[in-house]
C-alpha cells in the first residue's frame, strides 16, 4: 500500500532539495504504518539532493529545524514517533538561514 | 485529542513555545509574541515620542517581522515612531536583487517607506569593484567591516534617531558564547546590551528581538504568510559562528531555557577592575566609533584608494602602525617572502612555521585557513560572505 504525503521544505531547507520547496510524493509502506521517523530515513534515501549533515543530525532533523504537521508543531504530536495518514503535509522551515 | 491551547483553553494548539514549554493556538500565539516585545520596548525604553526609526531590512526572516511588528505595535500601542526601512546594497551583481525585491515587497505590503544606500553612495566602492581589485580571498574582511559600519553611515546620512536591527535571542546567545570563547571582553559587554551605541558619536542600535526566540519568528512568519527570502545557507557546519550554533541547539534540546540562561549569564558577566579595556574613540576621517586613530573601513577604503587594497586586511592596531610605515617601505614584513606570505594576506599554502599562519579570517573564523575546507564551499554561489553577524 502506498501513502500519498506532501512534503513542503521552506526558509532555506529548499536549497537541499534541488530549490524546489513542495514534493507530492508515494511512499510504499505495505501493510505497516509510517512514522515520521521512518519518512525521514525515506527522505534521505529519495529525496535528499546534498548535505545530509544540513537536514539530519543522528535519526532525527537537525536542531534549528522547524517541523510542522498540517500546520501544527510537530513538538505537541510525538515529533519521530507521530503516524503519518493520507494526504498529511509536512513542512520543514530551517530557521539558521540568513536573519 | 486535539491538544487545547493552555491560554484560551479553547482552541487547538498548534505551537509548543520553545521559552515556556507551552501549547498555544495560533490567536494566542499571535498575542503573546506581540506583547512580549511590546513590554521589552517599554521595559527598556528602547524608543521616544517623536524619534525618526530606521528598520535595518536585509529581506531575511528577522528584519521582515521586524518590520511587520514594529508597525503593528506602533500603530496599536501609539508609540508615534516615524518608521522606515533601510536597506544596503552591497553591490554586488545578482546578489542583492532578490532580496532588495523582497524589501521592495514589504514596503508595499507594511506601507513603510524604503531607503537603499549602495556601497557607491557609503564608500565609493561598490563590493564587485573590490572584487575586481583585490580577488576573492581577502573580500571577507572588506564585505566584514564595511557591512558592520554600513547602517550607522547610512543611518547618519539620513539623520535618523535610531536603528533597530532583528537580532534574537538564539543571535545574542550564540553570539556571548563566541565572544567568550575567543576572549573578546568588549565585545561580550556590547552584545549583551540592548541599547549600543549610545554615546554622543555613533546613533544608537535597539534589539527589540533580543528576547525573541527565532523559532517563534519563522513561525510568526510562516503563520502570518510573510514575505521572506532566505539566503543560501551560512551556517554551514564548518564555520565558526555555525558550531556555536549547533552546539547552543544542541544544549537547548536537552534543557529549553538554554537560550534565556545563557543571555542572563552574559547580561551579569561585569568586567574586573584593571582589565585593560580597549579605548573607543571616534576615527578622525569619519567620525565612526573606533579603538583606534583611524577605523577600520577608512583604513581600508585609504588602502583601496591608494592602490594598496592588501592595507587593512588584518589587526586595524598593526595597520595604524602600517599606514605610518606604507610611505617609507613597501617590502613585507614576514620571513616567509618566498610563499608571499605577509602580514596581511596569509594564502593557504603558508608554512606551519609562518607566524601568521594560524590567522583566521575576522568574519568566518577558520572557514579560510582550515586547509580541510575546499574554497568552493564557500563561494560556489556568492561572492562574498553570507553572514548576518553583523556586529550586536
Ligand atoms: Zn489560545
Ligand atoms: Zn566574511
Ligand atoms: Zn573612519
Amino acid at each position: 500500500m502506498a501513502l500519498t504525503v506532501i512534503l513542503e521544505f521552506l526558509g532555506g531547507a529548499e536549497f537541499l532539495f534541488g530549490h524546489v520547496k513542495h514534493h507530492t510524493v508515494s511512499i510504499e509502506k505495505g501493510e505497516n504504518k509510517l512514522n515520521i521517523s521512518q519518512l525521514l530515513m525515506w527522505i534521505k534515501e529519495n529525496l535528499l539532493q546534498e548535505r545530509l549533515e544540513l537536514f539530519m543530525q543522528g535519526c532525527t532533523v537537525r536542531p534549528g529545524i522547524l517541523v510542522l504537521v498540517n500546520d501544527v508543531d510537530w513538538s505537541l504530536l510525538g515529533e519521530l514517533t507521530y503516524e503519518i495518514e493520507e494526504n498529511d503535509r509536512i513542512t520543514f522551515i530551517s530557521t539558521l538561514h540568513g536573519g | 485529542m486535539p491538544l487545547l491551547c493552555s491560554i484560551c483553553k479553547d482552541k487547538r494548539a498548534l505551537l509548543k513555545r520553545p521559552k515556556t514549554g507551552t501549547p498555544v493556538c495560533k490567536d494566542c500565539f499571535y498575542w503573546a509574541f506581540e506583547c512580549e516585545i511590546h513590554h521589552t520596548i517599554q521595559t527598556a525604553n528602547l524608543f521616544k515620542r517623536g524619534e525618526k526609526v530606521a528598520i535595518g531590512a536585509s529581506g531575511g526572516k528577522d528584519s521582515t517581522v521586524l518590520a511587520y511588528v514594529l508597525k503593528t505595535l506602533n500603530e496599536r500601542y501609539d508609540y508615534g515612531l516615524n518608521l522606515f526601512l533601510l536597506s544596503i546594497d552591497e553591490g554586488i551583481t545578482g546578489y542583492r536583487d532578490d532580496s532588495l525585491e523582497t524589501v521592495k515587497r514589504n514596503q508595499q505590503q507594511y506601507d513603510l517607506p524604503l531607503k537603499v544606500l549602495s556601497y557607491q553612495d557609503l564608500y565609493g566602492w561598490s563590493m564587485d569593484a573590490i572584487v575586481k581589485q583585490i580577488g576573492r580571498k581577502n573580500n571577507c574582511t572588506f564585505c566584514g567591516v564595511f557591512r558592520r559600519q554600513a547602517l550607522d553611515r547610512g543611518a547618519m546620512s539620513l539623520g535618523v534617531d535610531k536603528i533597530a536591527t532583528g537580532h534574537n535571542a538564539d543571535d545574542v546567545a550564540e553570539t556571548i558564547i563566541m565572544n567568550i570563547l575567543r576572549g573578546d571582553i568588549a565585545r561580550l559587554q556590547r552584545c549583551t546590551a540592548i541599547i549600543t551605541g549610545d554615546d554622543p558619536s555613533g546613533i544608537p542600535r535597539v534589539k527589540p528581538f533580543k528576547y525573541t526566540y527565532e523559532k517563534e519568528i519563522v513561525a510568526y512568519a510562516y503563520f502570518k504568510k510573510l514575505d521572506y527570502f532566505s539566503t543560501e545557507c551560512i551556517y554551514a557546519p564548518n564555520a565558526y559562528r555555525g558550531h556555536a550554533r549547533a552546539y547552543l541547539k544542541d544544549l537547548e534540546a536537552i534543557r529549553s531555557s538554554t537560550i534565556i540562561d545563557i543571555i542572563h549569564s552574559g547580561e551579569m558577566m561585569s568586567v574586573k577592575e584593571g582589565v585593560k579595556m580597549p579605548v573607543q574613540t571616534k576615527c578622525k576621517k569619519c567620525g565612526y566609533i573606533s579603538s583606534n586613530e583611524f577605523c577600520k573601513a577608512c583604513v581600508l577604503l585609504e588602502g583601496l584608494n591608494k592602490g594598496l587594497p592588501r592595507l587593512g586586511v588584518g589587526k586595524t592596531s598593526k595597520v595604524n602602525q602600517q599606514l605610518k610605515q606604507v610611505n617609507d617601505s613597501k617590502s613585507c614584513e614576514c620571513q616567509n617572502k618566498s610563499t608571499k606570505c605577509c602580514l596581511n594576506n596569509v594564502p593557504k599554502t603558508a608554512p606551519s612555521s609562518c607566524p601568521n599562519r594560524s590567522k583566521n579570517c575576522e568574519n568566518h573564523d577558520a572557514k579560510f585557513d582550515s586547509p580541510s575546507v575546499k574554497d568552493n564551499q564557500m563561494d560556489k554561489t556568492t561572492k562574498i560572505c553570507l553572514t548576518n553577524s553583523e556586529i550586536l
